[in-house]
C-alpha cells in the first residue's frame, strides 16, 4: 500500500437500522491536498468522516488513515488526524482561550506552552478581544474560527472539515477559505465535506461526488465539470403559453435536458460546453436565437455555473429536492 | 438581535484572521508527548470547576437543595419519630447527607448527555488520550460537588443541633467514605448519559433508581417495623451500608463490617458500570 494517500477506504460500509448510510464507499485521498466530498444532507459524508476519524465503528470494509487502519490502530489514527464541524466543537459555557487552553493541555502541551499557543492562535484567528467572552456569545463566523484553531493546536496531518461555511455569511465564508488555504499550504491535507460546488471549486483539487452512500462520481475538477457540462441556461419567457415549444426548442438546440422550473414561465436547460467546438455561451446564443426565430418571447436569461443541483441532474437524471416525489 | 448585528460588524471590521501569522504557527514543530493518564484526567476536571465558574447557578442543587432536605425531614419526622427534633438529628443528619449526595449523583449523566448532544464530547473523542480520562473528569468535578454539599449540609445540621461524637475526624472519615461511594456509584450515570438520547430520559430513568434506592435504606428510620420482604432489601441495599457506615463513624465508631460492605458495592460499580461506560464510549 502506498504511503503518499491519507486516506484509503476499500468498500466501507456503515449501517443504522434498514438505512445504509454509507454503501461501499472507495475513496483514494493524496497526502498534501484539499479533497472535496461532496453531496447533499443524508448522503453518507458526514458519516464516512465519522468512521474516518474512529468516531463510528465501520460495518464492513476498510480504511486507512496514513496507512494506520481506523479499527485496529485507531490510536494512532488519533494522533494525526483532527476535526471540526457541527459533531466536533468546543464547549460553548467556556472562553476561546479556555477551549484552547483545555485542548492544549490535552495535547501534551505544558501549562505556560499552551498558554503560549492559545495566544498566538487567538491572535491569528483574529479573536484575541472575544477571548475571554464565553464562545456562546460568539457569531456564526467567530465560532467557526474558534472551532478550526482548536482543530490545528498541533498542526494535524490530516484534517476534517465538515461543513464548514454552512449558514456563514459570504465574508465570514472567505475567511474560512483563507484560512483552509492558509493550513493546506503548510502541508496539512484536507477532506472538506459540503454542498456547495461552489466551495469545493474555490478549495479542493479532486472532488468526490457521494448520495445515497456511494461515490456516484469522483476526479479533477475538471473531469467533473466535463461530465456535468458547463453550467445551465435559465430563460424567462414572457407568455407561459409558450413553454412546452420552448421545451421542444432548447432540447433539439441544445441536445441536452431541459428542467421545467415551478415558475410556469421559467426553464432551464443544460449546456454541454466540452463536445463541441462551440463553447457554452455560443451555443447559449445560438439557442435563443432559435426561440426568437420561433418567435417566442424570452424577458429575461442567464447562463449560469453548474449548480450542485445541476451535477445531480446530470449525475443522477434527477434533482436531490424532487426526489422524494419522484419515487414515490 | 441588535447585540448580534453589533458584534458581527465589529468581528468583520477588526477582526479578520491573518494568513501570515497563522503559517508561521502552522510550521509542524515537535508535538509534544502525550499526557499521562493522569494528567489528562485533571485537565477534563479542571473543566468541570471553569464550567462552575460560569455557570454558578448549577450549585443549585449542592447548597439550596440540602438545606431544603435537611430542614424538612428534621421537622417533619423529628416529633414523631423520635420524640423531639434535637434527638432526630443525631440519628437523621448522616443519612440525610449521604441521601442528598447520593441524589445529586445524577446530574453528572445529564451533563455528559448535554456535551455529546453539543458536539464537544466527539472532538474529546478524537483524542490521543487515555480513553477514560473525560469519564473521570466529569467525576473529579462532581466530587467538588460533593464536598461542597457535605460542607452545606453538616453546617445547618449543627446549626439545628447536631453534635456528632466522633469529632472532627469522625465527620471527616465519614465524608471521605460517601466521596468515594459517590464516584464509584457516579458511573452508572455516566452509563446512562452515553446510553440515553436525550437529557428528559437520563433524568427520567434517574428518577427511577435513585428514589427507592434512597428511601428504601435505613436513612430516615431503623428497619426493624418494616415487613420482612422489605428488611431484606433494605438490610442488603448498598445505601443502607452506607447510611449505617457514616453515622457510626461520625459518632465515634468502627463500623467495619459496613465499611467493608460499602468499599465492596463501590468497587463493583467502577467494575461493573465503568466497563459498561468504557464499552458504550468507544462503541458510539
Amino acid at each position: 500500500m502506498s504511503t503518499d494517500m491519507a486516506i484509503e477506504t476499500n468498500a466501507l460500509v456503515k449501517v443504522f437500522g434498514a438505512n445504509r448510510a454509507v454503501d461501499g464507499v472507495d475513496l483514494r485521498v493524496p497526502a498534501g491536498s484539499v479533497y472535496g466530498l461532496l453531496g447533499p444532507n443524508g448522503a453518507g459524508k458526514t458519516t464516512t468522516v465519522k468512521m474516518l476519524a474512529t468516531l463510528l465503528r465501520p460495518d464492513g470494509g476498510e480504511a486507512l488513515v496514513f496507512g494506520s487502519d481506523v479499527l485496529a490502530e485507531a490510536d494512532t489514527v488519533r494522533g494525526r488526524v483532527s476535526l471540526t464541524g457541527q459533531y466536533a466543537s468546543v464547549d460553548e459555557d467556556l472562553t476561546g482561550t479556555e477551549n484552547l487552553l483545555l485542548l492544549a493541555r490535552l495535547l501534551g502541551h505544558g501549562k505556560r506552552a499552551a498558554r503560549v499557543r492559545a495566544e498566538q492562535l487567538l491572535d491569528a484567528f483574529g479573536l484575541t478581544e472575544a477571548a475571554e467572552r464565553q464562545v456562546k456569545n460568539y457569531s456564526g463566523g467567530m465560532r467557526r474560527r474558534i472551532d478550526i484553531a482548536a482543530s490545528i493546536l498541533n498542526t494535524p496531518d490530516l484534517l476534517f472539515l465538515d461543513e464548514p461555511t454552512t449558514g456563514l455569511d459570504p465574508r465570514s465564508r472567505n475567511q474560512v477559505w483563507d484560512i483552509v488555504r492558509a493550513v493546506v499550504a503548510e502541508g496539512t491535507t484536507v477532506l472538506l465535506t459540503t454542498q456547495y460546488l461552489d466551495e469545493a471549486d474555490q478549495l479542493a483539487s479532486r472532488v468526490a461526488v457521494i448520495d445515497h452512500g456511494r461515490v456516484i462520481a469522483e476526479g479533477t475538477k475538471g473531469e467533473l465539470k466535463a461530465s456535468v457540462g458547463a453550467g445551465a441556461v435559465h430563460v424567462r419567457l414572457r407568455d407561459a403559453a409558450r413553454r412546452p415549444d420552448a421545451e421542444r426548442v432548447l432540447t433539439a438546440a441544445l441536445n441536452a435536458g431541459v428542467q421545467l422550473d415551478p415558475d410556469p414561465v421559467a426553464l432551464t436547460a443544460r449546456v454541454d460546453g466540452h463536445s463541441t467546438e462551440l463553447g457554452a455561451a455560443d451555443q447559449a446564443a445560438r439557442a435563443l436565437a432559435e426561440l426568437a426565430r420561433e418567435g417566442i418571447t424570452v424577458d429575461t436569461f442567464a447562463l449560469g455555473q453548474p449548480s450542485l443541483d445541476e451535477v445531480f441532474l446530470a449525475l443522477t437524471d434527477r434533482t436531490p429536492d424532487t426526489e422524494k416525489e419522484a419515487t414515490a | 438581535m441588535s447585540t448580534a448585528v453589533t458584534r458581527e460588524a465589529e468581528d468583520l471590521t477588526r477582526n479578520a484572521p491573518r494568513t501570515e501569522s497563522l503559517a508561521a504557527l502552522l510550521v509542524a514543530g515537535e508535538r509534544p508527548a502525550r499526557p499521562s493518564a493522569l494528567s489528562a484526567s485533571m485537565t477534563f476536571g479542571w473543566r468541570a470547576m471553569l464550567k462552575i465558574k460560569h455557570v454558578p447557578e448549577q450549585l443549585f442543587d449542592v447548597t439550596a437543595f440540602p438545606i431544603m432536605m435537611v430542614l424538612m425531614y428534621t421537622y417533619l419526622f423529628g416529633g414523631a419519630l423520635a420524640g423531639s427534633v434535637d434527638a432526630y438529628i443525631q440519628f437523621l443528619l448522616p443519612g440525610i447527607l449521604v441521601m442528598s449526595v447520593v441524589m445529586i449523583t445524577m446530574y453528572t449523566g445529564v451533563a455528559i448527555n448535554t456535551d455529546i448532544d453539543k458536539g464537544v464530547f466527539d472532538r474529546f473523542r478524537t483524542l490521543p488520550i487515555w480513553r477514560p480520562a473525560p469519564m473521570v473528569g466529569y467525576l473529579l468535578g462532581d466530587v467538588v460537588r460533593y464536598v461542597i454539599a457535605s460542607a452545606v449540609l453538616l453546617t445547618v445540621g449543627m446549626v439545628i443541633g447536631y453534635r456528632p461524637g466522633g469529632g472532627p475526624l469522625g465527620v471527616l472519615l465519614g465524608v471521605a467514605l460517601l466521596l468515594v461511594f459517590s464516584f464509584a456509584f457516579s458511573w452508572i450515570w455516566t452509563m446512562f448519559g452515553l446510553l440515553l438520547r436525550t437529557e428528559k430520559s437520563v433524568m427520567g430513568v434517574s428518577m427511577m433508581v435513585i428514589f427507592p434506592l434512597t428511601f428504601l435504606s435505613n436513612v430516615f428510620v431503623e428497619p426493624k417495623t418494616m415487613p420482612g420482604w422489605l428488611q431484606a432489601f433494605v438490610n442488603n441495599s448498598p445505601v443502607t451500608h452506607l447510611a449505617t457506615a457514616v453515622r457510626e463513624l461520625m459518632a465515634g465508631n468502627w463500623p467495619m463490617a459496613d465499611i467493608g460492605w460499602t468499599l465492596g458495592w463501590a468497587a463493583v460499580f467502577v467494575m461493573g458500570f465503568g466497563a459498561a461506560t468504557m464499552r458504550l464510549y468507544n462503541r458510539r
